[in-house]
């Protein structure tokens, strides 16, 4: 069984309207799944359930997550995330806003290895510097010792991703890693990802809205609109053929790089209203009666 | 994001303080009738003292005294008829002090916040001196200053409170002052003090009407503490800070002579103060 | 701005604060009708007897003068002899001083442990039924002053289920050994336990009464705070890592929302201590304030002036700490 699988997973705004539509995906291990969609899509809203931090506002109101075989909605919570901590990790969107501004940067790198996962101080210590220098930070003593608001945009996503490897984790969810970032720092953190990935054969759930960027990073990935997945197929088949038309407009209305004279495609109206059509005959469906 | 939980707590909210709002209103407006009436509805005169009924109980304690609902204290007077005397003074004290505090407090936060420039240093350096004096202290020098009277009482209330209303209404009109309409008047060719009262004036108003019902609650408790202190109007004339000071003195032996001014007091309090906080609500439903 | 600049800055304000209010309450007490000499003397005293003791105290110079004279004693730390009792003023206010800084402090301690608990506890349980109610008795203490909580603590504590001792600072039969007027910390340095736990069974109600409404503003805006902290980002990232809404409260959104609240604290807790005027007269507690208003009530002028100006005193100086400790706590302002 595949590390990560999420089964018939439903989430609404409470007594509001749904939010993800009985969404199936897998992630294997060391595997890169992209999630792309339009904003409000309900991509985030996907790893946000797996990592147990979803909003108060917002109810699951069915389906599995599965976790290494075991169902974390079935769990006490307090299990559970034990479970997420000690195998999950997060890389936030803003990393301006994901450190903590009254703590120094070393405590926020090694919290989880000393408190959660039982490790000796020196130890995590040692860990912190060694992952500074892998997310090519120099100087690695300095920025332990930093708060925050002393730091780059740019370094604090490095240390952020540094953070969300310290632990090892089975399983990493990168929302949106790079969209808070100048574009010419986006290209050196994405291939910072994707290198640590590759080393360290973490399975990586990637919530983002640049198929560009799945293009270069992703082995497979789930396209959604409206909370319902419309494609789930791997990359290559994907960018050759992709199998729903709302999910090949997509693709056609993502700028080209290497044709910059071939103009932009948005979406046809017509793809839309079939799409929208879809979800509204989804929520009529047996399902839900 | 819509929120949903965040809009269900307001309504939630809304409807608590709606409650609050008409159980206020219904304490002040039976405390304004009970004051109105109190010489005809009153059962003794409040001064009569009989020594020979003094600490009667409260009529549903044993050995009580008939027609004293309330008891009596030491005196022998009867506490009901005291209470509602009582009320007339605490209620033209909130009035008159509340209102005139309001008037000054609030013209000089206008003038401090709008006109700024030495007008606005003065005022502030005022407000600053003012909160640095501890102010029960400074009302009961200046009623030692007066002579104990209700207008020196109402005089001190209004110069240890004006910087409540300055204070919350300068910041206001500042701030009311920056925004984009207060500027088009002024390009339309209207005056500084047009601008001051048709615009600014308009919009302050809600955050002064708020101030004017907390300012009589506290009127209320201070003229409660002065007649607490001995330094309110004549110890003759029934007031609740004068009963409580009876009170005080013989809380082991008549509990009630404390125990009824109390409530009537915390009551008027807690009512004032909910009103003010139900009129913010349904002033500013955005801000709560 | 530099931080020793904005320390030169407020200190200057400081001063010309303290200017106003020693004039203010220099001229307004000189209106006060009756003669003070002539309360001093006994009945039958000529007007010649007064007039020598007038002069004696100053009182027959020009109000100008007296100020001037008053001013420059107060810069060499003279602040006048009482007319009452006869002592040198500061004395007999530093005297007093310790048992009202000691109820203060104690009043303090309980409002932040109480309203701390009360916005911890809030937090936990958002949006349940527990959050309604630390609302409803928030605005409870919210709306009723000090006075109010000190009249009904006595009766429930003092008369209905007399616990606490209503009035005094301490039992008066017992023998204190004491060296300074800080009996509250002495007795402890001196491991005089059953001393201390006396002061305390006297200080409790006059403090809890000054504690309430604090407690309300500080469980009120901390609990405002924490909610809006444990959106942020950080504080998410942090429940990724394993941890429970407890340790995230305490680790991650606490210090970040104790920030905002702790300047309006300040401003607050000078309200505290201006209520210590009232709460001392309520409890009988032998403090300033309680001497103060004996010292109203007997016209003795020296002594009214000393203690406003020491109250102010320790009004701006509270909320000169209190900007100290803002900057202290906020990284970002120690750097910059």
């Amino acid at each position: 069984m595949s590390f990560l699988s999420i089964r018939n997973l439903s989430v609404r705004l409470k007594n509001g309207p749904p939010l993800l539509r009985r969404v199936s995906l897998d992630v294997a291990a060391g595997e890169v799944r992209g999630l792309v969609g339009e904003s409000g899509a309900g991509k985030s809203m996907i790893g946000k359930a797996v990592l147990g931090i979803l909003p108060p506002s917002v109810q699951i109101t069915e389906g599995e997550i599965f976790l290494d075989g075991t169902d974390l909605l079935r769990l006490p919570p307090k299990e559970s995330r034990r479970r997420i901590g000690a195998s999950c990790a997060l890389i936030p969107q803003d990393p301006l806003t994901a450190l903590n501004p009254s703590h120094r940067i070393g405590p926020q790198i090694t919290d989880r290895l000393v408190d959660i996962l039982g490790w000796t101080r020196a130890n995590a210590d040692a860990r912190a510097r060694d992952l500074l220098a892998e997310v090519q930070i120099a100087d690695p003593d300095r920025v332990l010792r930093s708060y925050p608001h002393e730091l780059s945009g740019g370094m604090r996503q490095r240390i952020l991703i540094a953070s969300a490897f310290a632990a090892e984790p089975k399983l990493i969810v990168a929302d949106e890693p790079t969209t808070a970032l100048d574009v010419t720092v986006q290209k050196q953190i994405l291939r910072l990802i994707a290198g640590m990935q590759a080393r360290h054969g973490t399975a990586l759930l990637f919530v983002t809205h640049d198929l560009g960027v799945v293009s270069k990073v992703c082995q497979r990935l789930s396209v959604l609109y409206s909370g319902l997945v419309v494609e789930d197929s791997t990359v290559p088949e994907f960018f050759a053929s992709p199998s729903h038309a709302y999910s090949a407009a997509l693709l056609a209305a993502t700028p080209k790089y290497t044709d910059p004279d071939a103009g932009l495609h948005p979406v046809p109206e017509a793809v839309v209203n079939a799409v929208r059509a879809e979800v509204a005959a989804f929520d009529r469906g047996p399902a839900h009666g | 994001m819509l929120d949903a939980r965040v809009l269900d707590g307001r309504s939630m909210v809304r409807r608590r303080v709606g409650v609050r709002l008409w159980l206020s209103a219904l304490w002040l407006g039976v405390l304004c009738l009970g004051a109105l009436l109190a010489p005809w509805i009153a059962p003794h005169d409040p001064l009569a003292q009989d020594l020979f009924l003094g600490r009667m109980p409260p009529i549903w304690v044993a050995g009580a005294e008939p027609g004293y609902w309330l008891g009596t204290d030491s005196l022998g007077r009867d506490v009901l008829s005291r209470l509602l005397h009582g009320a007339r003074v605490a209620l033209l004290v909130a009035l008159a002090a509340g209102s005139i505090t309001c008037l000054i407090g609030a013209t000089l936060g206008l003038l401090a916040g709008f006109l700024r420039g030495w007008v606005d240093l003065v005022i502030s350096r005022l407000i600053d001196i003012w909160m640095a004096f501890p102010p029960i202290l400074f009302s009961i020098l200046l009623i030692a200053v007066l002579g104990p009277s209700l207008t020196s009482i109402i005089i001190a209330i209004v110069v240890i409170d004006w910087t409540r209303f300055a204070r919350v209404v300068r910041a206001e009109a500042m701030a009311q002052g920056a925004m984009d309409y207060v500027a088009s008047a002024r390009v339309a060719g209207r005056g500084r003090v047009g601008t001051m009262l048709r615009e600014i004036l308009p919009n302050v108003l809600p955050t002064i009407v708020v101030l004017l019902t907390l300012e009589m609650g506290i009127a209320v408790i201070v003229e409660a503490i002065l007649s607490f202190v001995n330094l309110s109007i004549s110890t003759d004339d029934p007031t609740w800070g004068g009963m409580i000071s009876e009170g005080r003195t013989s809380i082991h032996q008549a509990w009630w002579v404390l125990v009824f001014p109390l409530i009537a007091l915390f009551l008027t309090v807690l009512a004032f103060s909910q009103l003010g906080e139900g009129l913010k609500d349904r002033f500013d439903p955005v801000l709560r | 701005m530099p931080f020793l600049r904005i320390l030169l800055l407020r200190l200057l304000t400081t001063l010309v604060t303290l200017a106003g209010v020693a004039v203010i309450v220099f001229f307004v007490i000189r209106v006060v009708p009756g003669n003070p000499i002539a309360m001093m003397l006994p009945p039958g005293a000529t007007d010649e007897d007064i007039a020598r003791l007038s002069a004696l105290y100053g009182l027959d110079k020009p109000l100008i003068t007296q100020f001037g004279i008053w001013l420059s004693g107060v810069m060499q730390g003279d602040f006048g002899t009482s007319i009452t009792t006869r002592q040198p003023v500061l004395g007999l206010v530093l005297g007093r001083l310790p048992a009202t800084l000691e109820l203060a402090i104690m009043a303090l301690v309980m409002a932040v442990l109480i309203g701390g608990a009360a916005a911890l506890i809030g937090t936990r349980g958002r949006g349940t039924r527990t959050e309604g109610a630390i609302d409803v008795v928030n605005g409870m203490a919210l709306s009723v002053p000090d006075f109010l909580w000190g009249l009904v603590l006595m009766l429930v504590f003092g008369v209905l289920f007399p616990v606490f001792h209503i009035s005094g600072r301490v039992t008066p039969s017992l023998d204190l050994p004491f060296t300074t007027n800080f009996y509250l910390f002495e007795s402890l340095i001196r491991l005089r336990f059953d001393l201390w736990a006396d002061l305390v069974a006297h200080m409790f109600m006059p403090a809890l009464a000054l504690a309430i409404p604090l407690a309300a503003i500080i469980g009120q805006l901390l609990k405002q705070s924490l909610k809006e902290t444990m959106n942020l980002d950080y504080v998410t990232l942090a429940r990724t890592k394993g941890y429970g809404e407890t340790h995230v409260i305490m680790h991650e959104a606490l210090r970040n929302a104790v920030l905002p609240t702790l300047t309006l604290v300040g401003v607050q807790f000078t309200f505290l201590i201006g209520g210590t005027v009232i709460i001392e007269r309520l409890f009988s507690y032998e403090g300033l304030g309680n001497m103060a208003i004996d010292a109203v009530i007997n016209r003795d002028l020296p002594l009214i002036q000393g203690i406003v100006i020491l109250f102010a005193v320790i009004f701006t100086a509270v909320n000169l700490i209190v900007d100290l400790l803002y900057t202290v706590l906020n990284p970002r302002l120690r750097h910059a």
